[in-house]
């Protein structure tokens, strides 16, 4: 196992992500098999790969809303997997998480789930934080009308863009987004992918993101990685994605069914 | 040699579950002891257990009350049949019926509702997503709702024994022609405030197993709806076996010595 796996091969600054062995399993389905990522600071690394291969899964990983069974995460350099308490709410900080179902809090208006970070984190007043998140809404498109809804309101892809206006609120250092444009129309689509871009730019936040659709990989990343088999098998630049000379990288981003990659209902 | 194994199992299993549950009350707990406590929504919990358990709550504790007193009347002698409705029926009540009562339904109500709440919550990630954005579940979940049932279930409880009682008092006086003066001297002169405060201990402790079981199940619940229905059926059922078993702790310990 090289040191720099996954990562570019020179003396670089410490990786703002940094997975090594990460190795997790539900019974005896084996999703992720000694994982090896690295994510430099203000980079955007996208990763892509088939349903079901277990990109959600590294994502709750690195967050510890899963327990993988061995290897190491590093943010900053430092060891988070094992934290508990105060030094772990400190980590968390530090991110925020676009979830692929939305997961907004159906109790609360949209303003508020939009607002909630910045409300937990305690030092704003209710007033301002409406003004934020109002702020943040408009930012991905929809009206301060929207914002007296409750989510049951919304349609699919309304829902993903209040939980994209709520995982950038607090501004955090680290953003994953878990297909930020599955289910919205090509043209707001397109508007997430420019936004996802604003934000590692401009704020200087580094991204994590899923996604399936090629055109937003090729728009947001500074580097694709493609999983398969629990483990990265391919990571580059957006440049050499068409010339990877990975077969399992050039069937996906083609999207043919025959190939190396064998869907399960394929199989005879 | 199967079945021992299968024994061993089932008791194995029995095990690691008391232990999660032991693991989660104390997590609870400690989460409810330590600020910041989420009063707005401790409030609000409240106004749900209380307030709106009152009708169901209500109309069991009136119609116990008063086929209490028709039986005690049709099972008493004659004479002393004035005296026994009364003291009867109170202590009844509030020694036992009250609190029981009451618990068992709002465990259907409550228990239900939490679990359905909190599984709901888990299985669409919204439990997840407050972690990332740095609230604890247990904290702003599990807490307030402890907190609430706890503080609440007693005060429940004391309007159910008025009512209880006063369901005896009707049937008392209306039905079977006792002096409403005599009826309510005999109460006050053999309840004694053991009754009255064994019956709200047990409500507290009661309110405290409902919020714990509803939580536990929906907190834990996984695999869709259908583990959200599970959760659902888990938490009433072993809310309401576990009052009953509290039930008898808690008699004993006051009543014997
Ligand atoms: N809580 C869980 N319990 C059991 N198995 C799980 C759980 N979560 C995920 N899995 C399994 O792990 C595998 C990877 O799941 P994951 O959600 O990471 O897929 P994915 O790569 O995000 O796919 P998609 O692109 O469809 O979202 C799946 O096969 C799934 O069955
Ligand atoms: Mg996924």
């Amino acid at each position: 196992m090289t040191d720099h796996a996954g990562g570019p091969e020179r003396m670089s600054p410490t990786p703002k992500i940094s997975l090594r062995g990460l190795s997790k399993r539900f019974g005896p389905k084996v999703v992720l098999d000694n994982l090896d990522l690295d994510v430099m600071p203000g980079e955007s690394v996208v990763v892509i790969g088939g349903s079901g291969t277990g990109k959600s899964v590294m994502l709750k990983s690195i967050l510890g809303l899963l327990k993988p069974e061995s290897g190491s995460i590093k943010i900053d350099g430092q060891e988070v997997l094992g934290l508990r308490g105060s030094d772990r709410d400190e980590v968390l900080r530090k991110f925020g998480m676009l979830f692929q179902g939305g997961a907004l809090f159906d109790s609360l208006p949209v303003w508020e789930n939009v607002a909630f970070g910045l409300l937990a984190s305690g030092d704003i007043s209710r007033k301002d934080a409406k003004v934020v998140a109002l702020e943040n809404l408009r930012s991905v498109g929809l009206g301060p009308e929207v914002g007296e809804l409750s989510p049951a309101e919304l349609s699919g892809g309304m829902q993903k863009r209040v939980g994209l206006a709520r995982a950038i609120a607090t501004r955090p250092e680290i953003i994953f987004f878990d297909e930020p444009t599955t289910g919205l129309d090509p043209i707001m689509g397109d508007v997430i992918n420019d936004l996802i871009v604003e934000c590692v730019k401009t704020v200087g936040a580094t991204a994590l993101s899923i996604t399936h659709d090629m055109a937003s990989a090729r728009k947001i990343a500074d580097r694709i990685a493609m999983i398969f088999g629990g483990k990265i098998i391919w990571i580059g630049t957006v440049d050499e994605i068409d010339n990877s000379g990975n077969p399992y990288v050039d069937q996906f981003i083609h999207g043919r069914a025959e190939g190396p990659i064998q869907m399960d209902l394929l199989k005879p | 040699m199967n079945f021992v194994a299968m024994v061993g199992r089932l008791f194995l299993g029995f095990l690691g579950t008391l232990g999660q549950i032991g693991t989660f009350t104390g997590t609870a707990l400690s989460h409810c002891m330590t600020p910041p406590l989420y009063c707005g929504i401790i409030g609000r919990q409240m106004l749900n257990i209380g307030y709106f358990s009152l009708p169901v709550v209500g109309m069991t504790a009136l119609f116990t009350g008063m086929v209490l007193a028709l039986q005690i009347y049709i099972g008493s002698s004659r004479f002393d049949a004035e005296v026994a409705v009364a003291t009867i029926v109170v202590i009844g009540i509030t020694r036992e019926l009250g609190p029981v009562l009451a618990g068992l339904m709002v465990a259907g109500r409550v228990s239900a509702s939490m679990a359905a709440e909190l599984g709901t919550m888990r299985v669409t990630e919204q439990i997840d997503a407050l972690t990332t954005l740095s609230t604890n579940p247990f904290k702003y979940l599990v807490a307030p709702r402890l907190i609430a049932a706890t503080v609440v279930l007693p005060l429940l409880v004391a309007v159910a024994d008025t009512i209880g009682v006063f369901g005896g008092y009707i049937i008392g006086t209306e039905k079977l022609g006792f002096n409403s003066a005599t009826y309510i001297k005999n109460t006050l002169d053999f309840m004694e405030p053991i009754d009255v405060i064994s019956g709200l201990v047990k409500a507290a402790a009661f309110g405290f197993i409902i919020a714990l079981m509803g939580c536990y199940h929906g907190y834990n619940s996984q695999g869709g709806a259908q583990g959200v229905g599970r959760a659902t059926t888990n938490a009433v059922v072993s809310a309401s076996v576990l009052i009953l078993i509290a039930n008898f702790i808690i008699t004993e310990l006051f009543f014997t010595r």
